[in-house]
């Protein structure tokens, strides 16, 4: 920490700073006054460097997520400043970045823990805006933190670029005018997920859910029923699961009694490798149901966690943001920079992370400002190109992405530990893309501190 | 309903009822008889399943050879690893041994956790009988902490995938032995090995301290400590002796369970406000007090979790361990089989 | 004076005191120095150092007095949150209302909870308010969602009714405040190389703070607490004289579950947002933490205990090895990444294993907490001089 972090922190709104300029009058020890005209917006960074605030799980059941975010956020952070190879920088369409750090100022970041609790994240965060000077927040593995810290950054007046967080609540019914998602949504995996389960396992199937008892569990049971049922899929049942829960034994034991031939796990992470073990422990995978085999659908993969489960994955279906083995060569260019670097690829949580950062540094350098309402409006309608997914519209009205979405399958033979996933369908955004106010929720006003 | 529903919700109850026995057996010998309230108890649990995974990452040692035929995610020259079980015993040994890392996991488990079990007593919980509960709630909440970020430190956080041999993949059909027809009450082979197991280790604790002198003593010193001691025994021995058992009955009950849920380093944490809950239940001091606890709670969390019931009453999947640990406490002041005096005050 | 003698009276102006100065206190380094990490005060920190150590106040009223060690003390938290919250949304977003109102709903629902545990002692009482606290927080974060927020948390909405303030649902979401003064405001002073923030949410905690600690300290001198004593020394002896403990230990029960509901408002009112997770039985096996890190029984134990779990929390979680290596950089190049290697478990991603370690050395090293030993060794000291 060598250089001299500038001295403003947020929550400072220009009525306090009056107060400020008139209490320090009265306060012979204190020598220097704040000049009012300091406040253009919250951390508004004054020296050579600017600073970010990477919030990311760091202990819990989602560490090793977090633990590949961070590196993908100290992987942009060097190429940002010119360090490395550049990674994406030389696939990305646009081409403000330098390699100069942001608008010049050299790119410096703070981290923090999020424990993967609203509560704690938004200490986190806001440690990082109070203390640090933070001007972006960024990160996170779950919706729940997501959400909250979105909250946080819209009333601090910073930017928050979400990391995982896959819920439509997230740019739907909790969006908010300071947050952008680069990350899909359960919508997205329904609407893709399901022409491929069509062509796979038929018209005629009937579906038993099981579904992790909070919020990011119910929009994703939505998004697959709808898209299911709309192809003529029938639901015959759908259990909610408690979020702790760690034997789904009992929940897994009753699917094939029920006359189902398809068992949909709305479940993430540890819920989701604990479940699924359950249900091949159980024979559930290719009992004859109806006359059919019975199959296993996971919406949302997580590389990393689809370790856990070993084998159970293998032929499962299921929907992911990003995968290493893309061949684009945006792709090639972040497996190969990320891989030299730490020895493994990235997960998808890394890539998003890694994206979110470059995204937020070109905004600056378009808007030519880190004055959070320009580069918010950088961002909105914001076109591009070369950072792995294709061809991706960050849209206006509700600050979530378009792109294409990959549908995977658990791969059969894997030719090493990473390779876990095929990809069987790369979606066109065209195909997953709804109207913006199907979810609700008001973006409010871009708020700067 | 039909009457195969209910019987695997029975069965699924006596698999987790039998986990939570296991571990409420440890726990009560500790907290139940010794008086020690140890929050470290999930820890030990954790650890155990951790040997499974030590033994599983020992068999697997490999040398590494270049497959220069084929490339890695980067494009360089594979690297293809082969266990040296493998070359030293042979493709179909070797793979068998790992295959069979869990079961043999045990021969690792059970003296780590006798050890971890007497250095634990002798270096820290010793010191600690006579320091009022609060401080050895901190003391061992500490130590459950310390142990996790070593493991996770080491291991990740991730959970790592232990799986049963093969030959136990698959289940069993109960409905064509009982005349339900085939097909109709399948219930998978590790789970029932891990019901006899719990059941024969269960069974084993219970004779040890029925049937020897140790255990007669062991079962005095509870009662009354001082006078055994007064009698001249070395009481303080045997307590650490028991403490290791109890380390190691946590620590089995933890490899065992690693192919019904894959292990990460919160597993432990994730039983332990449930065993506290089973052990109380079942009634302070009470060895059977806690086995029977960890049944009833078992098969209770089973039915609730049924869709039926669950459509009759939302959320009861989520509360009924704790709504009937609460009735359980109401109707009987001292729990399922509890003795007069212990932790009462 | 104030009703408390004179070591009580120094030691509540000795609070005000630190809590008044503790922006300064608490930011010991220069900006930008590279121990300025371990700065504390900014105001998110040091609000949660105040709220938590009015929740463990009144934890200690409970378990430091009658002995009754509750496990499901952040149930009153998670009421109190969702309280303030509600009131936030629906009455006005003036925190007074919110603050005494969570206070309230925490006095009811701990009336309730303790009428049923307080019929058994011991560890039967201790599960009897685990398991409430547990069943609380599955509800909150399932079924009751549409009152809790779930798991995602319950926050203020841009289109929330706000009766008395009138709705507004254009611009930003107003901020909790006090007539007008907003809680996240700040004053900054910046000082030769220091920087010094002085925030209004900070000083309305420190001023109920001050409310709440010299309560406790009146109901530690009272003859009420005098009998909570009687009840924790010798329950029996009291039983024999003919007094039933129970009215004055669910009185205690209710008086610490109204601190903890105090504190849940609080920290609605400086961040609005109340998450489920607050009412898990990690969240109250924290206080007892606190609590008994502190020094159980003692005044002012608790809030040292408080601060101390928040200070890692906040402090030893967000040191990473870029840190690290900007601390050793003046260190030749193979000690620098000796030393950052040796550091690195016990920071960032590692805090909980200082945490752990922590907790360990000091309960085996000072026996009955930071407080209780430290009286320990002035009484001997003093006893001594007697002599």
């Amino acid at each position: 920490m060598s250089s001299k972090k500038n001295v403003l922190s947020t929550p400072v709104t220009r009525r306090s700073v009056l107060k400020a300029t008139a209490a320090t009058a009265t306060v012979a020890a204190a020598p220097m006054i704040i000049p009012s005209t300091a406040y253009g917006y919250a951390n508004e960074p004054k020296g050579s460097s600017v600073t970010l605030g990477f919030n990311v799980p760091q202990s819990g059941a989602y560490a090793d997520e977090g633990a590949d975010e961070l590196r993908a956020y100290e992987l942009a952070v060097e190429h940002l400043n010119g360090g490395g190879d550049g990674g994406m920088m030389g696939t990305f369409s646009s081409k403000a970045l330098k390699g100069n750090g942001i608008l010049g100022r050299k790119v410096e970041y703070v981290t923090g823990d999020t424990q993967t609790k609203p509560d704690a994240a938004r200490a986190s965060a806001r440690s990082m805006i109070e203390k640090d000077g933070a001007i972006m927040i960024t990160g996170g593995s779950s919706s729940g933190v997501a959400v909250a810290v979105q909250g946080l950054c819209q009333e601090a007046g910073v930017i928050f670029m979400a990391g995982l967080t896959h819920s439509n609540d997230t740019t739907g019914k909790d969006k908010k005018a300071n947050g952008f998602r680069h990350f899909f949504n359960s919508y997205m995996s329904g609407a893709a997920l399901a022409p491929i389960l069509g062509d796979n396992y038929g018209k005629d199937r009937k579906a038993y859910h099981l579904t992790a008892d909070y919020n990011w569990g119910y929009t994703t049971e939505e998004a697959v029923r709808t898209s299911t049922e709309a192809m003529g899929w029938e639901t015959v049942a759908a259990v909610k699961t408690p979020l702790s829960q760690t034997d789904f034994s009992s929940y897994v034991a009753p699917v094939q009694a029920s006359g189902a031939d398809i068992l949909v796990l709305n479940h993430y992470g540890a819920n989701m490798v604990n479940s699924l073990t359950s249900a091949v422990q159980f024979g559930l995978r290719g009992a004859q149901v109806n006359g059919k085999s019975l199959e296993i659908v996971v919406p949302l993969y997580s590389r990393l966690m689809a370790k856990g489960a070993g084998e159970n994955v293998k032929g499962i279906f299921g929907s992911t943001n990003w995968h290493w083995s893309l061949t684009d060569d945006a792709s090639k260019a972040f497996v190969k920079s990320f891989g030299e670097k730490y020895g493994f690829p990235p997960s998808q949580a890394a890539h998003t992370c890694y994206v979110q950062t470059l995204l937020y540094a070109d905004a600056c350098e378009r808007a030519g400002s880190h004055d959070p309402c320009a580069v918010a409006e950088a961002l909105e309608g914001f076109e591009f190109d070369g950072l792995g997914n294709g061809p991706t519209l960050y849209r206006a009205e509700d600050h979530q992405c378009f792109k294409d979405v990959l549908v995977v399958k658990g791969k059969e033979n894997p030719t090493s530990e990473f390779d876990l996933l095929e990809i069987v369908e790369v979606t066109p955004a065209s195909q997953v893309t709804y109207d913006a106010s199907i979810f609700g929720g008001d973006l409010g006003s871009c708020n700067a501190g | 309903m039909e009457l195969s529903a209910i019987l695997l919700q029975v069965l699924n109850g006596l698999d987790k009822g039998s986990a939570y026995a296991l571990i409420a057996l440890g726990l009560t010998l500790i907290f139940g008889t010794l008086g020690v309230v140890n929050f470290a108890h999930g820890a030990l649990f954790m650890i155990g399943a951790f040997c499974a995974v030590t033994v599983q990452r020992l068999l697997s040692l490999s040398t590494i050879t270049i497959d220069e035929s084929k490339t890695d995610f980067l494009g360089k020259p594979l690297q293809i690893k082969t266990p040296y079980v493998e070359s030293w015993f042979g493709e179909s040994v070797g793979n068998a041994l790992i295959d069979w890392s869990v079961p043999l996991a045990i021969f690792l488990t059970i003296p780590v956790m006798l050890i971890i079990g007497f250095v634990m007593e002798r270096g820290l919980i010793k010191h600690f009988y006579k320091r009022p509960h609060s401080d050895q709630i901190l003391v061992t909440f500490g130590l459950a902490i310390v142990l996790q970020e070593i493991i996770k430190a080491y291991f990740g956080a991730n959970q790592i995938p232990a799986p049963a041999p093969s030959a136990f993949i698959g289940s069993f059909d109960f409905g064509s032995v009982i005349g339900m027809g085939p097909g109709k009450l399948l219930y998978p082979y590790w789970r029932i090995v891990y019901f006899c197991f719990a059941m024969l280790i269960i069974a084993l604790v219970f004779a040890f301290l029925q049937f020897t002198t140790f255990g007669m003593v062991v079962r005095a010193g509870m009662a009354d400590r001082e006078t055994v001691g007064l009698l001249g025994i070395n009481i303080d021995k045997r307590f650490t002796i028991m403490f290791g058992i109890a380390a190691a009955v946590a620590g089995l009950a933890g490899v065992m369970y690693t192919p019904i849920n894959s292990p990460s380093y919160t597993s432990g944490m994730d039983f332990l406000v449930i065993s506290f809950v089973v052990v109380v239940v079942g009634g302070m001091g009470s060895l059977g007090g806690a086995v029977l606890a960890g049944f009833v709670l078992g098969i209770l969390e089973s039915f609730a979790s049924m869709r039926e019931v669950i459509e009759f009453i939302p959320g009861i999947n989520q509360v009924v361990i704790y709504l009937a640990a609460i009735v359980i406490l109401l109707a009987r002041p001292r729990g399922l089989l509890g003795r007069k005096g212990v932790m009462e005050s | 004076m104030l009703g408390l003698s004179r070591n009580d009276f120094l030691m509540l102006l000795f609070v005000l005191f630190l809590v008044a100065a503790a922006p300064i206190l608490l930011n010991p380094f220069p900006e930008g120095s590279s121990l300025a990490q371990f700065n504390a005060g900014y105001p998110d920190l040091m609000q949660r150092f105040l709220i938590f150590g009015i929740f463990a106040i009144g934890f200690n009223i409970l378990f430091g007095l009658t002995g009754y060690l509750s496990f499901g003390h952040a149930a009153f938290l998670g009421a109190g949150s969702y309280a303030g919250v509600w009131m936030l949304k629906l009455l006005t977003i003036n925190v007074i209302p919110a603050i005494i109102v969570s206070t309230l709903v925490a006095g009811l629902f701990s009336l309730a909870i303790g009428y049923i545990s307080l019929r058994r002692s011991g560890i039967y009482f201790s599960i009897l308010t685990l398991a409430f606290a547990q069943m609380s927080f599955a509800l909150a974060s399932s079924v009751l969602q549409p009152i809790t927020g779930g798991e995602t948390g319950l926050q203020t909405n841009l289109n929330d009714p706000r009766i008395l303030d009138g709705a507004n649902t254009t611009g930003n979401i107003p901020a909790p405040s006090l007539f007008g003064w907003e809680m996240r405001e700040s004053m900054q002073v910046p000082v030769g190389d220091w920087l010094w923030t002085f925030n209004v949410g900070y000083y309305v905690c420190a001023f109920i703070l001050l409310i709440a600690f010299y309560i406790s300290i009146r109901i530690f001198r009272s003859p009420f607490g005098m009998m909570l004593k009687a009840i924790k020394s010798n329950n029996e002896r009291l039983s024999y004289t003919g007094i039933s403990p129970r009215p004055y230990t669910l009185a205690a029960f209710v008086i610490s579950g109204m601190y903890a509901g105090l504190a849940g408002g609080l920290m609605v009112s400086m961040d609005p947002l109340a998450g489920s997770e607050r009412m898990q039985w990690t969240a109250s096996g924290e206080v007892v933490l606190m609590t008994i890190l502190g020094g159980v029984g003692t005044v002012l134990g608790p809030v040292i205990g408080a601060g101390i779990i928040k200070y890692f929390e906040n402090i030893f979680s967000k040191i990473n090895d870029n840190l690290l290596h900007g601390w050793f950089s003046f260190m030749p190049d193979g000690l620098e990444d000796f030393m950052v290697a040796v550091i690195h478990p016990f920071v960032g991603k590692g805090w909980h294993l200082s945490l752990g370690l922590m907790f360990m050395l000091a309960i085996i090293f000072l026996p009955g907490g930071f407080v209780g030993s430290l009286h320990n060794v002035f009484s001997r000291i003093f006893r001594k001089r007697a002599q």
